[in-house]
C-alpha cells in the first residue's frame, strides 16, 4: 500500500516544518524552514516531479531562504523575542473543526498513487501521448510549459516584475 | 467512522498537507511578530502546492520525460505533467508575493522600529 521511503521523507518534511514554527529565535527559524523547502524538494522528486523538485530547491530553499535572511539582517536581531497571545477560545474551537472535516472529507478522494485517479485520466493521457508529436521535445513537462501554455508564462513574467517594481519602491531609501 | 479512520492513513500525503496547512494557517492568524507569520504563509503556500503533485504520482509511473520518442507512449507509465507545469507558476508567485511581503516588513522596522504586531499597534495611536 505505502511504499518505503514515503513515510521517513513525510515525518522529516513536519517535523522541519513543526520546527520552523515552535522555535523561539527567527534565524534558527528561517534555516530550518530552508531545510523543510529542501526535503520538500525530496518528496517531490521521488514522486517523480523533477521539474517541480528543481525550482523548489533553487527557488524556495535558496532563494526564499535569502530573502528572509536579509529582512533579519536589515531588521535588528535583538528583535528575535517572540510574544505569543493567550489561547483563544475561538481558535481552540475552529481550527479542530476545521481539520476534522478536511480530514473526515478524505475518503472521497482518490487513494495515494493511484494509477486511474480522476486528475490522471481525464486529459493528462491526451498531453502524455501527442505531446512529441506537437512539439518534439521529449520532456512533456517543458512542451506543456513552454508551447501549450506559453502565454501563460510570459505573462506571468509580469507578475514576477511587478513584484519587483513594488519590493523597489517598498525599499527605496528616500521614502517617507 | 472507522472507515474514515483508515481513509485518511491511506493517503498520508493529504494528512501531511492538512497538519502543515492548518499550523501555518494558525501560525499567520496568531503570532505577533510579521516574520513569523510570513513564515506561516509560506507553510501554507507549500503545504497546497505539495498536495497538487502528490496527487499527479501513479504507482509504479516515472518521471514524465519520455524513455523513447519512436515507440508509442503508454500514459499509465509516466507520472501526471499537468500539476507539475502549473505548480512551476505557482512556486515562482508565490516566492514573488513572500518577497514583497518581506519588503513591506523592511519598510515597516524601518518606519516604527519594531516588528511586532502590538508595537506598532501602539505606535500608531
Amino acid at each position: 500500500m505505502i511504499v518505503s521511503y514515503e513515510i521517513p521523507l513525510l515525518l522529516l518534511v513536519l517535523v522541519t516544518a513543526g520546527g520552523a514554527i515552535l522555535v523561539k529565535d527567527l534565524m534558527s527559524s528561517v534555516l530550518l524552514l530552508g531545510s523543510y523547502s529542501f526535503f520538500l524538494s525530496l518528496a517531490w522528486a521521488w514522486l517523480g516531479a523533477v521539474d517541480v523538485a528543481f525550482v523548489e530547491a533553487v527557488v524556495g530553499a535558496g532563494l526564499a531562504t535569502v530573502l528572509f535572511l536579509l529582512t533579519l539582517f536589515g531588521t535588528n536581531p535583538k528583535d528575535t523575542r517572540l510574544r505569543r497571545p493567550p489561547l483563544s477560545l475561538a481558535t481552540l474551537i475552529i481550527f479542530p473543526l476545521l481539520g476534522f472535516l478536511l480530514l473526515y472529507a478524505a475518503s472521497d478522494l482518490p487513494v495515494y498513487l493511484d494509477p486511474n485517479s480522476p486528475a490522471s485520466v481525464h486529459i493528462s493521457p491526451t498531453y502524455l501521448e501527442q505531446s512529441y508529436q506537437d512539439t518534439h521535445t521529449p520532456n512533456v513537462v517543458t512542451s506543456v510549459l513552454m508551447d501549450y501554455r506559453s502565454l501563460d508564462t510570459m505573462v506571468e513574467t509580469v507578475v514576477i516584475f511587478a513584484a519587483g517594481i513594488a519590493c523597489a519602491l517598498l525599499l527605496r531609501r528616500d521614502a517617507s | 467512522m472507522v472507515d474514515a479512520f483508515f481513509a485518511v492513513f491511506q493517503r498520508p500525503n493529504f494528512l501531511t498537507f492538512v497538519i502543515i496547512f492548518l499550523w501555518g494557517f494558525y501560525v499567520m492568524i496568531t503570532r505577533y511578530n510579521l516574520v513569523k507569520k510570513l513564515i506561516g504563509m509560506y507553510l501554507v503556500q507549500t503545504s497546497v502546492i505539495f498536495f497538487l503533485v502528490s496527487i499527479s504520482a501513479k504507482k509504479g509511473a516515472t518521471v514524465p520525460v519520455l524513455l523513447s520518442t519512436t515507440d508509442p507512449v503508454q500514459a499509465a507509465s509516466y507520472a501526471n505533467p499537468l500539476p507539475h507545469v502549473l505548480t512551476l507558476t505557482a512556486i515562482v508567485v508565490g516566492v514573488a508575493t513572500l518577497g514583497v511581503g518581506l519588503a513591506l516588513c523592511a519598510a515597516i522596522y524601518r518606519k516604527y522600529g519594531s516588528l511586532d504586531e502590538q508595537e506598532i499597534l501602539e505606535k500608531t495611536e
